[in-house]
């Protein structure tokens, strides 16, 4: 069986900066894997290579045995954005965010068949924004306006979902109501790839986890990676412990 | 006289002159197509590029009077040229985007001004940079015909997608939707509705018909659908009060078609019932309180 995410040997440069140097990866579908980094640590990087919007110099990225231009087309590939990457005064309401996710699945104007409808539904019921579908989408507080991307990749229904910091500006409620939609997605067999800050959410969501600093430091169980001892070693941090370099 | 008839025959004494009728053919027709489109410029920041594709046709323009072509065939070219010399500078230097659109069609509009001074007496300049919407030729009118049902086909057939690439074009790409073949579907499109409002408002002022539209339905509205009727309303409106209005005034028509829709974009800044300033802090206390509540 395919991974669902295979990174093999990546390496990145912007100009005479290395972003991602000889990065593999191998992610099992089916899984929860959370990318931890610090900023700069090349977590961005390493989501627009697998989305392929940066080629990568050397290396190769896989999705469930394809090529990401075929995985792409095949609507594979889910993308949850970082909420500063949207632009929340656009004329547009939930339900029509939602909508966006089932283009791949429509014909070429992209006029909703009732099975779109009927997943957009679907899609907001499980989010719950079924009742707030009509607002504007910057009419959302935080969370909601979350649950509204991830409602947009259940809708696509695709395989493999790369969520770029979905805790970030999230009250606890809506924490919480997101990683058990994450929890529910992986149960029926998508594989996530979940970058995050929020390290107190690893150990309870992810099955895996990877440490990355331009390379991979570690990746394996989410308490082994995340062991004092490790984030000390890969940062190189010898006094406290408290693992100051975490805070967003 | 009654007021009744009086603005009565305000409308019905112009409509009885034919170069009246043909003026209002083409300022609506023009007025719509810019509008439609300028609800994507409006949403994906392209002002300044429709600005640039516009004075950068001036050398196509005079080059096709010179050759005798009509004139959408040199305007088309030098537009869309711009746009990729624009693109090309762009993606191969360190220079940012908005000083190499200040570059390219300045130095279009030059060789646009320079060309002209070559050419003799038949071409107007005056025309050409300002509109001549009461002295249309009929080969003219049908270029503008052709040229605006072909961008509202375009748009009617691809309206999501430009939608998902204005939103989000990197879900388009996750998606297997090729982002910059929409972008360059868009920027065709601008070049060719530029060349359909040349003719109603001149050069310098086509701009405003793709900008002021859509700027003002943005102030007015949350739906996108809505917004694409309500731009080229106003877009309509415009242009019948200042074919109108220039008629009875006897001044320029492209420069009151342009101050129409400058009114309806100041009226709804002022006044829009959810964005307008004059209740601004009426309406950011609601959306607090439903945030709040969400």
């Amino acid at each position: 069986m395919s991974a669902a995410i295979e990174v093999t040997d990546a390496t990145v440069r912007y100009g005479d900066v290395l972003a991602l140097d000889a990065v593999s990866l191998s992610l099992a579908p089916g899984r929860i894997c959370g990318l931890l980094g610090t900023n700069g640590s090349g977590k961005s990087t390493l989501f627009k290579t697998v989305l392929g919007l940066v080629p990568a110099d050397h290396g190769s990225v896989r999705i469930l045995g394809h090529t990401g231009a075929t995985a792409r087309r095949r609507g594979l590939v889910g993308y949850v954005p970082q909420s500063e990457q949207v632009d929340w005064a656009f004329p547009v309401r939930v339900r029509d965010v939602v909508m966006m996710g089932r283009y791949g699945h429509m014909g070429r104007r992209r006029r909703a068949r009732p099975a779109d409808r009927e997943a957009v539904d679907h899609a907001l019921a499980r989010t719950r924004l079924s009742d707030l579908a009509d607002r504007q989408i910057g009419a959302l507080s935080g969370g909601q306006r979350k649950r509204a991307f991830v409602a947009r990749a259940i809708a696509q229904n695709a395989d493999v979902l790369l969520l770029d910091e979905p805790f970030a500006g999230v009250d606890k409620r809506s924490e919480s109501h997101i990683s058990e939609l994450l929890l529910q997605l992986r149960q029926e067999g998508h594989t996530l790839l979940v970058s995050t800050h929020d390290l107190a959410q690893v150990p309870a969501l992810c099955d895996e986890a990877v440490l990355l600093q331009r390379r991979v430091i570690a990746h394996g169980d989410p308490a082994e990676v995340l062991r004092p001892e490790t984030l000390m070693e890969a940062f190189g941090i010898h006094t406290d412990g408290r693992g100051a370099a975490w805070t967003p | 006289m009654d007021a009744l008839t009086a603005v009565t025959e305000w409308f019905t004494v112009p409509l009885g002159f034919d170069f009246v009728r043909r003026a209002l053919l083409i300022s609506v027709v023009a007025g719509v197509a810019c509008a439609v489109l300028s609800c994507w410029m409006t949403l994906v920041g392209w002002s300044l590029m429709g600005d640039a594709v516009s004075h950068a046709v001036l050398p196509g323009v005079v080059l096709s009077y010179m050759f005798g072509l009509p004139f959408a065939v040199g305007a088309l070219v030098f537009g869309a040229g711009s746009v990729a010399l624009i693109g090309a500078v762009n993606r191969t230097s360190r220079v940012k985007e908005d000083a190499v659109i200040g570059v390219v069609f300045t130095a279009m509009f030059a060789l646009g001004l320079v060309l002209i001074s070559r050419v003799p007496s038949q071409t107007d300049l005056g025309h050409i940079l300002f509109g001549n919407v009461l002295g249309v030729s009929d080969a003219a009118i049908w270029q503008v015909l052709v040229l605006a049902g072909v961008v509202l086909t375009a748009v009617w057939y691809k309206h999501r997608d430009l939608t998902l690439y204005a939103f989000d074009p990197v879900h388009a790409h996750a998606m297997g939707i090729n982002p910059r073949l929409l972008e360059t579907l868009l920027l065709g499109l601008l070049s060719v509705t530029v060349v359909v409002a040349l003719q109603a408002v001149g050069i310098i002022l086509v701009v405003a018909m793709v900008i002021i539209p859509g700027a003002t339905a943005y102030l007015l509205t949350d739906r996108f659908e809505r917004m694409l009727v309500i731009s080229a309303a106003v877009a309509a409106a415009a242009a019948v009060a200042g074919v109108f209005a220039s008629f009875h005034m006897n001044v320029s028509t492209g420069g009151l078609i342009v101050l129409a829709q400058a009114a309806a974009f100041a009226l709804a800044y002022l006044a829009s019932p959810r964005h307008g300033v004059l209740w601004r802090g009426r309406t950011a206390r609601r959306i607090r309180a439903r945030a709040a509540t969400g």
